[in-house]
């Protein structure tokens, strides 16, 4: 324990209980982060699996779509339509503060430079199937966008829930206990200082009255 | 904050195709290896997200969980084209269970 490496003196008995105010002061304050954190969290799971369900069934049916696609037309075709994509998406990052983790925000912008839509290639040579599988999958995309914020979101959260649960812990079950213990062995050792003492004062007065007047006191 | 980042995708080129007429960064990746290295190239540059199929992701989860406590980039799985495995699903619980400490609460 850590008691027998601390100095029994008044002074840091003093220094020993200001820390124990502090660190049961951070102890309550870790914890009520960690359990706004928590809250947070569960709403972020929650969102994060509807999400999910969502975006994979959207991209299950956007590979079918796909698949149907490519079975209609040649692959050299459908390779060639694809190959100059016709628009391109800009992707620009804000941060949110949440309970002191940064979390990213994303915010995207679809840049079109032709007048056809989503579809990067002439109707001439390409199938309708290609169109709706296309069409899918800008369908979807806003969704998957949204997902990975907030899975990224759902996972720095979990490492500062982690980070701060620990420190929770730490001060709980080691830091304030140790402390006490401290401040428990350092009271006893003054305690029972100021006891010798006393014997020793009065052991003194004994003697030296003795010493003058022949008192027997005991 | 102005700075504008990038999506990529890296899957198999049945899935990637897709993604390549929306006008994300789409990388074919045959074999984990590819995906590996293309994975370590993106997060150098400025990739604010990354989509990469269950079925590639499910032999590189080492390589993955190296970018789980940076913000850039957010390393997202997605089923491929051959289906979904339930490994996106799976990364969920597994951020739950390291919240909470050990137990699986949902």
């Amino acid at each position: 324990m850590a008691s027998t490496a601390v100095n029994p003196t008044r002074m840091e008995l003093t220094r020993l209980k200001k820390r124990l105010v502090t660190a049961r002061r951070g102890h309550k304050l870790l914890k009520d982060k960690r359990d706004e954190l928590m809250r947070q969290f569960f709403d972020i799971v929650r969102r994060n699996r509807e999400l999910r369900a969502k975006v994979e069934e959207g991209l299950t049916q956007a590979y079918a779509g796909m698949k149907v696609a490519s079975a209609v037309m040649s692959s050299d075709f459908l390779e060639q339509a694809l190959l100059y994509p016709s628009q391109s998406v800009s992707l620009t990052m804000d941060s949110r503060n949440i309970m002191s983790v940064q979390t990213p925000v994303y915010h995207f912008q679809r840049e079109n430079d032709n007048k056809g839509g989503i579809f990067p290639y002439g109707y001439a040579q390409t199938s309708g199937e290609l169109d709706d599988a296309i069409a899918a999958f800008s369908d979807i995309f806003e969704e998957m966008l949204e997902l990975a914020q907030i899975e990224k979101t759902m996972q720095l959260m979990a490492q500062e829930i982690e980070r701060t649960r620990r420190r929770v812990n730490a001060l709980e079950y080691v830091m304030i206990p140790d402390m006490e213990e401290s401040i428990r062995y350092i009271t006893m050792k003054l305690d029972e200082n100021e006891r010798s003492n006393t014997v020793r004062l009065m052991k003194v007065k004994d003697m030296v009255l003795n010493e003058a007047h022949n008192y027997e006191t005991y | 904050m102005a700075q504008s980042y990038k999506i990529g995708v890296i899957g198999d080129s049945l899935t990637v195709n897709g993604f390549k007429a929306l006008g994300l960064d789409t990388y074919a990746c045959p074999t984990v290896d590819n995906a590996r290295r293309a994975l370590r190239t993106m997060a150098q540059e400025n990739y604010a997200i990354v989509y990469i199929t269950e079925q590639l992701a499910a032999e590189m989860t080492a390589d993955i969980a190296r970018y789980k406590d940076s913000v850039t980039p957010a390393v997202i799985l997605i089923p491929g084209s051959a289906g979904s495995l339930g490994i996106g699903k799976n990364s969920l619980r597994e951020a739950v269970e390291r919240a909470v400490g050990g137990a699986d609460i949902l």
